[in-house]
């Protein structure tokens, strides 16, 4: 492959206790791109998804085996410390997060958690994050409105403002846009298509089209295993399996 | 950041602490009731249970009237309080036009926020002297000659007694067991009372052949809670019962129970041995309650797994 | 003769009918007791009750240490059983997955919530007033702490059950360690709920008498000494409600209709709260 690779899977196993819920996954996700992760639902996209900033750990009886490289480190070894590491490896919800806090408080909490930075600095990173997720000029005269106050794509954007604000390397965006508007999912994709020159990006999506519009590569996935796996240009037109074309040509799925 | 790692330790510790204080709570009123009871217990021992002494002067105890009141109010309360209780919790899920149910299930919980001692006055001074004018005087006259039931209602129309501490604590009870059985009333799904209304069963029928066998289990977890309730219950009863360690087949004359015992007794005991047999008698309370509580909450634990699975 | 499903329909409405006098039983138990308290007990409300103490029979006085020794028992109670009930309920709902501690302790909790409150007082007479050989406010607070536990663990645990999981994995995908997200925004998002439950707490120890029986036991005077016997209102009530005096039957009306309502104006905004926060 022509590019850099930020994450590598290497033999990757998931257990939802005893259900194997992803089998022998091995792929590349590449710097500064957008990947997306494509197929029926239960087939282990959102799975693969949350293995790579680890967030299942926070449940018990779910278990990864196998390696997840970041940047060549493999973060399912026992010393990984996970909040850097989720502080390294930013994500976005498929339904809005607002905390129960202002819309300022929102985009601070993160920052202030890895960063000594003074009232004047605090504020010009939050200009800067909502700025950058799209949000500013509609915010900016209430910040210390509730969350709460915003409407559902603006909270969303909000939720991609507070993931930016602590400067991750990668963003996950697990199914961004299925809550929202088609007006609200069309600014998200826009912002995903600014955001990726700065951060890798990967993104779970139920839409073949949104997957088609926002993604360089993509990945097809189907009861946990990874049917295809390249640039998204060649797996829309030309792909190699039967079983993708048929997702893709909305034969089943 | 070691530092994150350090902090929620130390944060995990101290609410394992703390959950573990609740846990040991339990075991240490146990362990200290059992320490309080150990003389009572080495003097008398099984025969504190089924003896009828209760003399402080020459130190002889026995515990069976305060047990025998216990049981035989709760049980009263339960025969009383369950029916009414059942009413208002099909009322409140059957009947009741829905700008209703709020003010009502406020109303019904409003008589569960009412302190014990409020119903122990009440019975006192209202509701005792208007029972016995108007109701004992015709138990005595009506059911005293019966056969089989006639020595329940046999003595003096007094007003205070086993019998009026008991409808209190039905009164007491009703709130608790209502809002449990229209917890598991609401619990029942919709469409499976549709498909027997489709039927053209009536509302009773439906309740009867339906919402009832469904949450059977619920509905005696909440009838057990009312009787772990029932139990326990001191300020009111005290009030009422009349405090006697005397035995009385009748309904009608004063009794005891556990906790009344305890709270008129307990300050002015002196001595080892009667302080020792008051909290031998606490023992017996806790296990009773711990025991009938213990089977209310898995009851309707079950019930919960039940409706689990179904998901 | 009726018809079968007449019959039936005559069972219908009989058991209906049946129904509804449930309901009305309870409504008028419920306005009897309140009809009571206050027509034997406004007449007794009277500025003298929160300026004078308690009197010997037969002369005027007040319920002002009896007033103020609740106050200060049922704040000390609930001063120490809340941040315990914060903690254990928190145990429960956000680290209590893995092992035995987070089950039994949640049985165990839910039969302290409705075990017989006289017997956490013979508890606390064994553990703590045997051995200072004395009465005193402190002991009255621990009996009211461990009723306030209870009640606490369960609501915050029922609390921060209902903050739905993406909003701990939003925080914790920033990178924010357990603690903070748990005293950040799981906390921060139960707080109405939180709130209710001590209110409620608060509500049950006001009314509680049992547990005050051998604890704090009662003191004629007024005393702010947390180590002596203190004068709180539900024994007041009952000593003066159990006297054969007039006189103190009315003052015990005073103070039933004022706990009532305390416990009661509590309970309710208590509810309020919380319905509108949902």
């Amino acid at each position: 492959m022509e590019t850099n690779i930020k994450f590598s899977l290497r033999k990757l196993d998931f257990y939802y206790g005893k259900n194997h819920a992803l089998k022998d996954i091995n792929l590349d996700i590449p710097v500064n791109q957008v990947t997306a992760f494509i197929g029926p639902s239960g087939c282990g996209k959102s799975t693969l998804l949350r293995t790579l900033n680890r967030m299942y750990d926070l449940y018990p009886g779910q278990r990864a085996e196998g390696q997840i490289l970041l940047d060549g480190v493999d973060i399912l070894d026992k010393k990984t410390d996970l909040n850097t590491l989720r502080a390294r490896v930013g994500m976005v919800f498929q339904k809005p997060t607002p905390f129960p806090m202002s819309i300022f408080d929102n985009i601070a909490f993160g920052i202030k958690l890895y960063e000594k930075v003074s009232r004047a600095e605090l504020h010009d990173r939050v200009e800067w994050a909502l700025k950058k997720a799209a949000l500013w000029n509609e915010v900016k005269d209430k910040l210390s409105q509730s969350g709460y106050s915003l409407s559902g794509g603006q909270q969303q954007r909000l939720c991609i403002a507070r993931g930016i604000a602590v400067k991750p390397e990668v963003l996950l965006l697990d199914e961004p846009a299925s809550a929202l508007d088609p007006i609200s999912t069309a600014r998200i994709e826009e912002l995903v298509h600014e955001l990726k020159t700065e951060y890798t990006i990967a993104i779970v999506t139920h839409s073949m089209q949104q997957a088609a519009r926002v993604s360089d590569f993509t990945a097809y996935m189907y009861l946990g295993e990874m049917m295809e796996f390249g640039r998204t240009d060649v797996i829309f037109t030309n792909p190699s399996k039967k079983e993708t074309e048929d997702y893709i040509t909305g034969k089943f799925g | 950041m070691q530092r994150f790692a350090i902090q929620d330790k130390i944060f995990v510790s101290l609410a394992q602490l703390f959950a573990f204080i609740v846990f040991a709570l339990l075991f240490g009123i146990l362990v200290s009731l059992i320490i309080g009871s150990l003389p009572s217990i080495h003097k008398f021992g099984f025969g504190f249970i089924t003896g009828t002494a209760w003399d402080p002067v020459t130190e002889k105890f026995g515990g069976l009237v305060p047990i025998v009141g216990t049981l035989v109010t709760s049980f009263i309360a339960l025969l009383i309080g369950v029916p009414i209780s059942f009413g208002i919790a099909l009322f409140l899920t059957e009947l009741s036009p829905n700008w209703l149910k709020r003010p009502l299930g406020i109303a019904i919980e409003l008589l569960a926020g009412i302190p014990s001692i409020i119903y122990g006055m009440w019975g006192l001074f209202v509701f005792a002297p208007f029972f016995g004018d108007h109701i004992e005087q015709w138990l005595i006259d009506n059911l005293g000659n019966l056969p089989v039931i006639g020595f329940l209602f046999q003595g003096a129309p007094m007003g205070i007694g086993v019998l009026t501490a008991s409808l209190i604590l039905a009164i007491m009870v009703i709130p608790f067991i209502a809002s449990v059985m229209r917890d598991v009333f609401e619990i029942v799904p919709p469409m499976l009372k549709e498909s027997a209304y489709g039927l053209g069963a009536t509302t009773w029928e439906v309740v009867r052949y339906i919402v009832l066998p469904y949450t059977r289990i619920g509905v005696v977890g909440g009838i057990m809670l009312g009787l772990g309730r029932a139990l326990g219950e001191t300020m009111a009863v005290t009030f009422v019962i009349g405090n006697s360690h005397d035995i009385s087949t009748s309904l009608l004359m004063p009794g005891n129970t556990i906790s009344s015992a305890l709270a008129n007794e307990f300050t002015e005991a002196v001595g080892k041995m009667y302080t020792s047999a008051l909290i031998e008698l606490g023992l017996i309370l806790f296990f009773i309650t711990f025991v009938v509580l213990a089977i209310s909450k898995i009851l309707l634990l079950q019930l919960r797994k039940q409706e689990g699975n179904k998901d | 003769m009726f018809s079968p499903y007449a019959k039936r329909l005559l069972l219908n409405r009989t058991n209906l009918v049946i129904s509804g006098i449930a309901m009305l039983i309870g409504l008028m138990a419920l306005g009897w007791i309140l009809w009571t308290l206050v027509d034997f007990g406004f007449h007794g409300l009277h500025v003298k009750l929160f300026t004078e103490s308690t009197p010997p029979p037969g002369s005027d006085g007040g319920l002002v240490n009896a007033i103020a020794g609740s106050l200060m028992m049922s704040f000390v109670g609930t001063l120490i059983g809340t941040p315990v009930g914060i903690m254990a309920g928190t145990y429960l709902a956000e680290f209590g997955q893995r092992g035995w501690l987070a089950p039994i302790t949640r049985f165990l909790n839910d039969i302290l919530l409705s075990a017989p409150s006289i017997i956490v007082g013979l508890f606390i007479y064994e553990i703590y007033v045997m051995r200072v050989h004395h009465f005193s406010g402190w002991a009255g607070s621990f009996a009211l702490s461990l009723l306030v536990i209870p009640v606490v663990v369960r609501t915050t645990e029922d609390m921060l059950r209902l903050i739905p999981d993406t909003l701990r994995e939003a925080a914790a995908a920033l990178g924010a360690p357990r603690w903070m997200v748990v005293t950040m925004i799981t906390w921060r998002a139960a707080r109405a709920g939180m709130i209710t439950g001590i209110l409620l707490a608060i509500a049950r120890i006001s009314g509680e008498t049992a547990p005050l029986l051998f604890t704090a036991l009662n003191n004629q005077f007024y005393s702010n000494n947390m180590n002596a016997p203190m004068a709180n209102l539900p024994v007041v009530i009952f000593q003066m409600a159990m006297s054969p005096y007039d006189d103190w039957h009315n003052l015990a009306w005073a103070g039933a209709l004022l706990t009532t309502s305390l416990v009661l104006i509590l309970s309710i905004s208590a509810r309020i709260l919380f319905k509108k926060e949902q």
